[in-house]
């Protein structure tokens, strides 16, 4: 048996600090309100403890002035945790503009993470020191959980949509990466490691291993290959909708809504495609349920990505465009 | 004060195991009640004591993992649903609302009989799907896993618990219409014992709350055999509606566990210290407000579930608001005491422990309700620390506070005092270090649920099973001279404790009727300024 005895995590991101200080600050508080409960119970135990030939002690009813003290004060203290604690929170959910992607695909009993490159890993997730890193994260069976105690990031992969969220971290080492949603027989066995790099360590390994295609020529493989290309080709008169400069803009759908084309929206129409039907355009084209893995739709979607970054690229002098920024920072507040 | 003894009593007025089974007392009810949760009692902790064993080493090396799934899953099963949940209303409410409110028995005896075999029949359900091999979702059971991917005895459970929420709904409803309409001439709603507003609210909460979590089981089930897809996405479901049904129950009935409690704990603090307890209107008040605001934070069990981070700051402000009534009630217990003459009898012995350990509980509750820190602790053993804190420093707490109080009134016997302390320290003692460790084990990072851990987190591991060791021993203790007192223990007084409440004007044990003659009501509960001071208490003499 280990004898070390750890009593409080290593911070290793500069959002693990900020979730450190509210949480001592709390556990102060806490402590106090504990410490005064039981001390002036202790003290009223002692001191009116009870004496031979005791007389029945006098009736007290009560005082509205204590009541509402008692009322008031634990309640502004409270309130201003809760707009605290929802800061952090905002924090948390909000990742800066320049952040790295990784595709996070929860899997029993495992993780699989794809990084932009192409370079594939499992139960591993290498990352450059300092720079921000947003997962965007999907299950391929049931809910998982992704979480770093280092990072005192946590956030579920729901099977059927993506979900998000993110970190800078601060300090070189390998953290545990958990699974923190049951998931049947071997959850405590999904677990893995976060290893923080150096930058050009990070470089280095993210160029090593065998050469394997871009996320983004992999899914332009897939494109081909599934033969999207024969409705969703170029030009007016098409039975699909272009895709030039699809992801981050806004689509026109069928009944006047309108929505903005990110990862959730590719994904959904990919899959689901009745769900949300570009205006213009028939229902017609087949569910790919069953022809594409999760992995294989995280790759259409970069894909998608790229084509619409090389058409802004190209048209950048005309009109700003959206296509830079991530949208599902948008979506998240 | 006390009524002359007549011959029979409720326990000796018949006999046989017809006159049990076929009785219509709410006071055999209860009893019946009491050997049934005290069975399932045992048996959930049974299955703790197998979670605490395996994670012992860090390595999963006593139980396979889909064994020790199963066992953790069981544990949270028959506790939540067989054991806390109807625990001190079936069996301490089904006693003494009649008597408190001074009837003959509750608003519709037969249906209070109906209750308990519904609960029966629930409980074999899932004693059936254990026998056959058991569940290993977690008494969450989250979708899709629970609906599309385990292999487990999912639909006998579920049958079980859905047959189990109408005995809770029959308690509820007869508990509502006895202290609308029995109350003994005289007995005010302001004059009424703060157990009796904390059963009252209990059973709103019960009412409005159990039909959902009944809905959301059989959409469980229609969706596991039909395939018909609520909840699964690859049935075109979505998996977080099945949290938000199963919290929007699942969250109040944390309430329907300590509401009850709180009330036995105003009971108990104003008995030994000889006071009315301090602010009676705002403690009353207090249990209405948390059953109200109780139904308007299930979201706070899903902050980081991709529910919106807007969803989640309203879940979070109302968790806050939530948690004012239940400090006001602690600050109105403790103020009870003040000037009071205070004797520390075993029933104020948990009801101190109750206070000390609610409070560890609330407070970590207001930490969890914390949105930034929330994402940190969620799902680790912070979690399970906490909810142990409030269902089992909490409600079973006020449970045995609540046994040993009222025991003299059910069985007719004093147990021996001097283990009941010595039990209340133990358990007490026990609990602290079982679960006390959890909280830094939760912060540091270990998930709930993993039947293999990494090493650095053993010595707090191993110090929680050495407190559940304790635990355990603390809580057979009990059992043992409670049962041993049926028989070998002093004959009780009327009122051992000389506490007010019509329940102690009648014979210990009360007869059939409750009542020799129909109570009246002259006085607000809690007059102990008009009631001797008893010296030592009931066993000293």
């Amino acid at each position: 048996m280990r004898s070390d005895l750890p009593l409080f995590p290593v911070q290793a991101s500069a959002e693990a600090r900020q979730v450190d200080h509210l949480f001592l600050a709390t556990l102060i508080l806490s402590v106090f309100f504990a410490l005064l409960v039981s001390a002036t119970l202790l003290t009223f135990a002692v001191r009116y403890r009870r004496r031979p030939k005791d007389k029945p002690p006098a009736p007290i009813h009560g005082s509205h002035v204590l009541e509402i003290a008692w009322m008031v004060l634990p309640l502004l203290l409270a309130m201003g945790t809760f707009v605290w604690g929802a800061e952090v929170f905002f924090r948390l959910n909000r990742p800066p503009d320049d952040t790295m992607v990784v595709n996070v695909v929860g899997k029993r009993w495992m993780w699989k993470l794809q990084h932009p490159s192409g370079r594939r890993e499992i139960n591993e997730l290498h990352v450059p020191l300092g720079t921000p890193v947003r997962l965007n994260m999907t299950s391929e069976d049931v809910i998982h959980s992704f979480y770093v105690p280092a990072f005192r990031i946590k956030a579920d992969a729901v099977p059927g949509r993506y979900t998000t969220t993110w970190f800078r971290a601060t300090r070189p080492g390998r953290y545990h990466l958990f699974c923190a949603e049951y998931c049947g027989t071997r959850h405590s066995g999904m677990i893995g490691w976060v290893e923080v790099m150096q930058p050009e360590a990070f470089q280095a390994w993210l160029a090593g291993g065998t050469q394997e295609v871009s996320l983004a020529e992999a899914g332009e493989r897939l494109f081909n290959d599934l033969g999207c290309v024969t409705c969703h080709k170029p030009g007016s008169g098409a039975r699909g909708p272009t895709l030039d400069k699809l992801y981050g803009s806004t689509v026109k759908l069928q009944g006047g809504e309108s929505i903005t084309a990110d990862e959730t929206y590719l994904r959904e129409s990919i899959l689901y495609p009745a769900a949300r039907v570009t205006a213009g355009y028939q229902p017609i084209m087949p569910t790919f349920r069953g022809l594409v893995s999760e992995e294989g739709v995280l790759e259409l979607i970069e894909y998608l990505k790229s084509r619409s970054a090389q058409k802004a690229e190209e048209s950048s002098a005309s009109a700003p465009s959206s296509a830079g920024k991530s949208p599902g920072q948008e979506r998240t507040p | 004060m006390s009524a002359p003894r007549s011959g029979t009593n409720y326990l000796n007025v018949s006999y046989g195991i017809r006159s049990w089974l076929f009785s219509v007392d709410h006071k055999r009810i209860a009893l019946l009640y009491l050997c049934s949760v005290t069975s399932m009692f045992l048996l959930g902790g049974l299955f703790a004591a197998m979670v605490r064993m395996e994670l012992l080493t860090p390595a999963g090396d006593m139980l396979a993992s889909d064994t020790y799934n199963k066992v953790f899953t069981m544990h949270g099963i028959v506790m939540v649903f067989f054991f806390l949940i109807p625990g001190i209303p079936a069996v301490l409410g089904n006693f003494l609302v009649p008597m408190m409110v001074g009837a003959r028995d509750l608003a519709f005896p037969r249906l209070n009989l109906l209750s308990w075999y519904l609960y029966t029949v629930g409980a074999l359900f899932t004693l059936f799907s254990i026998v056959i091999g058991g569940v290993d979702t977690g008494w969450t059971f989250y979708t899709p896993y629970s609906s599309a991917w385990t292999t487990t005895n999912i639909v006998p459970v579920a049958l079980g618990i859905f047959v189990t929420g109408f005995s809770s709904i029959l308690t509820g409803l007869n508990f509502i219409v006895t202290i609308h309409t029995m109350r003994a001439p005289g007995l005010t709603w302001f004059r009424l014992p703060l157990f009796i507003w904390a059963h009252y609210a209990t059973s709103i909460v019960i009412i409005l709350g159990t039909p959902v979590i009944a809905i959301t089981i059989v959409l469980l089930a229609l969706e596991r055999v039909f395939h018909l897809g609520f909840f699964d996405p690859a049935l075109g479901g979505d998996p977080v509606l099945f949290q938000h049904f199963f919290w929007f129950y699942s969250h109040p009935a944390v309430y329907i566990m300590i509401l009850p409690a709180m009330g036995v704990v105003s009971e108990i603090v104003a008995c030994f210290s000889r006071k009315r307890v301090f602010g009676y209107p705002f403690v009353a008040g207090s249990s209405l407000a948390i059953a109200l605001l109780g139904f308007l934070v299930w979201g706070h069990h899903m902050f980081v579930s991709s529910q919106s981070v807007f969803a989640g700051m309203v879940f979070s402000v109302l968790s806050f608001l939530v948690a004012i009534p239940s400090a006001v009630k602690v600050f109105n217990w403790t103020a009870t005491l003040y000037k009071g003459s205070i004797s520390f009898e075993t029933p104020m012995l948990y009801a101190f422990g109750f206070l000390g350990l609610f409070t560890i509980g609330g407070l970590t509750g207001l930490m969890l309700a914390t949105l930034g820190i929330d994402v940190h602790v969620h799902d680790t053993y912070f979690i399970v620390a906490h909810f142990h804190y409030i269902m089992v420093g909490g409600t079973v707490m006020a449970y045995l506070g609540g046994l040993h109080f009222w025991w003299p009134k059910i069985s007719g016997r004093l147990y021996p005092e001097w283990w009941g302390r010595l039990s209340a320290l133990i358990v007490f003692i026990g609990f602290n270090l079982t679960f006390f460790p959890q909280f830094i084990v939760g912060y540091l990072g270990m998930p709930r649920r993993y039947h293999a851990y990494p090493e650095e987190f053993q010595v707090l591991n191993v110090m929680s099973t050495a407190g559940a060791s304790i635990l355990g021993v603390g809580y057979v203790i009990p059992l043992i001279y409670f049962v041993w007192s049926m028989r070998y223990g002093k004959r009780a007084p009327s009122n051992p404790f000389g506490a007010t409440g019509l329940e102690w004007r009648t014979p210990s044990p009360p007869p059939t009727e409750n009542f020799p003659a129909p109570p009246t009501v002259t006085e607000e509960a809690y007059a102990y300024e008009r009631v001797p001071v008893p010296e030592g208490g009931a066993h000293a003499g």
